[in-house]
């Protein structure tokens, strides 16, 4: 009638650890922020904002990358090295400037991929204005790594008058986000050995400045801006009800999700919802400006939710039934489910 | 999405919930037995759209949850033996045995891999010739015919094996109408389990039982039809098997299938996680499949059954408490740290809880 139980978790590193959920959040608290400390203001955001005399300050992020395979459908390590840390830049209203790149490479990696890799960066760069200005490499044994890693940190100039961390929030706000969700998650899975899905989706990976600009030239009082990347959605909104103590309803029905992408979690046991995306993100603005939002930030984007007037903190989902259930936090790796 | 969306249209569902809330006198209990479908109720919120008309209670059909620590501890040193490739289903990486999980065990340095198909194990044990490539084949009628058609199709390997834990759904079902205390009045049986073993096989267990089978689908407006159809049968007094999700399922299943699982497989009495040892509920390698067996090949004996701990998997199970009953529920037990096996697949009675019903 019983079962024993395990043994406690955090004595080894899991792969869940860097899921993006609560184990990653867990690693974040347990080991990082005691030796650390916490970030200048104290609050957990895309990026660093540091302040500099004179100046409206800079925005400093840092983001590692491992992705298998290589290169997916609409992108490759490369790009999204160079893209990740542009988004993470401009999710903290900042110009994106500089980038490093750090790269691990494997004894015995061909040289030709290094160069594709490499020219994927340029390229990512240059359509994001940014300039790649210092970078390490270093080689591994044969065995040690999976070809190559990228470290990229990058330094952005914060835009005067731009302030989007989760504090801002406030009851009454409209929750938007930019694009339809997913599809980064699902063409890196499909792609990957074992699973024989043929799928046309290409992954979501853009830079998202120009969306950022777009907002503030249209005048859109951004509260609040996350670009989605491990965990989707459903940790983006978490982690932003967390930061905020806010509580928020989303309508399911509104999310868009391309039908392939839908498709594919149907068959894998996955959820949309927890799927990473590399070029959308959730904006909180006053319910006013929500439709000038839409219009900025272009085809695509969708008005999916609101911050409630209720004390209680959490993201709750208004099913197409219209019955209500709470969004959870993803907890680790995306498991797909046996039947 | 064609041919699931109109299983999910809201009016059809909305008319569903209102028949039922008008024809039930009573809240009857009602248990669906697959995961799936728990899955689908909390994942729609079905619950709140019937108002308290009748309890439904989360059945052992979640395949990883019901596999037992001895299963897994097995599993978990075929693992840790050089040269070994282990293949698991995706959700049963996380499900705890004695000694930790699959997860962990690759954390330690074993070789564990995900798959979605025993073939695909079979096409890793082709491409690794220097390794030994064991599939750990868990799940019920649904999983049993794909790892039998795998074993036939590897035949001509000799890297290739299983460690065979199968389970059959209709002596579980049996199981939690003769124990103590169930509350049970009502079953929605397992719709793709139905698909492969047909629904003529229930008639028994309606007939001795008095408690009506309804073979259900696994969408909204599937499940909440077949709810209806229970209620009806419930308040007349009636107990036959009826079956709800005809777009799949026959009277006698696939018969393709099962006679794959035929030509492998010999019925066997299974230990189950949270519900004890069950007579005849368990599927081995026949004996002509032997040398298919891992637990032979690398002379692994399974442990004894479980020793009593706190965790009410077993209670949950049968529906004698809700998850939320459990006072370790959302404390001590959590997804990212499950106590037992329900909390851990997505399937599982208490994780569906926990991600969909909580402060709900």
């Amino acid at each position: 009638m019983n079962c024993p139980l395990p043994t406690p978790p955090g004595d080894t590193v899991t792969l869940a650890h860097g899921g993006g959920g609560r184990l990653t959040n867990r690693l974040i608290e347990d080991v990082m922020i005691p030796a650390f400390g916490r970030p200048p203001g104290g609050e957990q955001h895309d990026g660093a904002l540091l302040p500099i005399q004179g100046n409206s300050g800079i925005a400093f992020t840092t983001d590692c990358h491992v992705v298998d395979p290589l290169f997916f459908p609409g992108g490759d390590i490369g790009s999204l090295s160079i893209i990740g840390t542009v988004n993470d830049l401009a999710m903290c209203g900042a110009l994106p400037k500089w980038i490093s790149a750090g790269f691990i490479l494997e004894e015995g990696l061909s040289m030709s991929i290094l160069r594709r890799v490499v020219a994927s960066m340029a390229n990512a760069a240059a359509n994001s204005d940014v300039r790649i200005v210092t970078g390490d490499t270093k080689v591994v044994n044969r065995g040690k790594g999976d070809g190559i890693y990228i470290c990229t940190s990058g330094v952005g100039q914060v835009i005067p008058g731009m302030d989007f961390r989760p504090g801002r929030v406030t009851a009454g706000d409209a929750v938007l986000v930019s694009g339809d969700i997913g599809r980064h998650g699902i063409s890196v899975l499909a792609c990957r050995e074992g699973i024989s899905l043929e799928l046309t989706i290409e992954s979501d990976l853009a830079p998202l400045t120009g969306k950022m600009l777009a907002l503030a030239n249209a005048g859109v009082d951004v509260h609040c801006m996350r670009d989605l990347t491990r965990g989707g959605l459903a940790a983006a909104l978490n982690e932003i009800a967390t930061a905020s103590s806010k509580g928020m309803t989303i309508d399911e029905a509104a999310i868009p999700v391309a039908g392939e992408v839908a498709g594919a979690c149907e068959i894998l046991g996955l959820d949309p919802l927890q799927s990473a995306c590399e070029g959308r993100f959730v904006l909180f603005t006053p319910e006013g400006h929500a439709q000038k939002a839409l219009k900025a930030m272009g085809t695509g984007a969708a008005l999916i939710g609101v911050v409630d007037d209720s004390p209680e903190t959490g993201v709750f989902l208004r099913t197409t039934l219209g019955t209500k259930r709470v969004l959870e936090m993803p907890s680790g790796m995306l498991l797909p489910r046996i039947c | 999405m064609k041919f699931v969306d109109e299983y999910r249209e809201a009016s059809l569902c909305k008319g569903y919930a209102e028949e039922i809330r008008r024809t039930a006198t009573r809240p009857w209990t009602i248990m669906e037995v697959c995961g799936g479908q728990t899955h689908t109720i909390l994942r729609y919120g079905l619950p709140g759209m019937l108002n308290g008309a009748v309890e439904l209670i989360h059945g052992p059909g979640c395949p990883v949850c019901v596999t037992p620590p001895s299963f897994i501890d097995a599993a978990l040193h075929v693992a840790s033996l050089p040269g070994v490739i282990l293949c698991s289903f995706g959700d049963m990486l996380r499900v705890p045995g004695s000694g930790g999980d699959l997860n962990s065990a690759r954390a330690r340095g074993g070789n564990v891999r995900m798959v979605y198909s025993p073939f695909d194990a079979v096409e890793l044990a082709r491409n690794n010739p220097e390794s030994q490539v064991v599939m750990f084949a868990v799940g019920f009628e649904t999983t049993a015919p794909a790892t039998a058609a795998a074993l036939l199709s590897a035949r001509e390997l000799d890297n290739f094996s299983v460690i065979c834990c199968h389970v059959l759904v209709l002596p579980a079902m049996e199981a939690v109408m003769s124990m103590k205390g169930c509350r049970v009045k009502g079953f929605l049986a397992a719709g793709h389990v139905c698909t492969v073993m047909g629904w003529n096989q229930y008639s028994a267990l309606a007939r001795d039982y008095r408690v009506p089978v309804i073979v259900a689908g696994f969408e909204p407006a599937d499940i909440l039809q077949a709810i209806h159809m229970c209620v009806s049968q419930l308040e007349s007094g009636s107990h036959r098997v009826e079956n709800q999700y005809t777009r799949s399922v026959s009277p006698d299943g696939n018969p393709a299938a099962r006679e794959l699982m035929d030509r492998v497989f010999s019925v066997t009495d299974r230990e189950w996680r949270g519900l004890g040892m069950i007579p005849r509920s368990g599927l081995r390698l026949s004996d002509d499949w032997r040398e298919y067996d891992a637990m032979r090949r690398f002379g692994v004996t399974l442990g004894e059954p479980a020793a009593a701990t706190e965790c009410m998997a077993g209670r949950v199970l049968i529906g004698e408490i809700p998850p939320t009953g459990c006072p370790h529920f959302g404390r001590g037990c959590t997804p990212e740290s499950p106590m037992g096996a329900p909390m851990v697949s997505s399937e599982g009675a208490c994780a569906a809880h926990y991600r969909y019903g909580r402060r709900t």
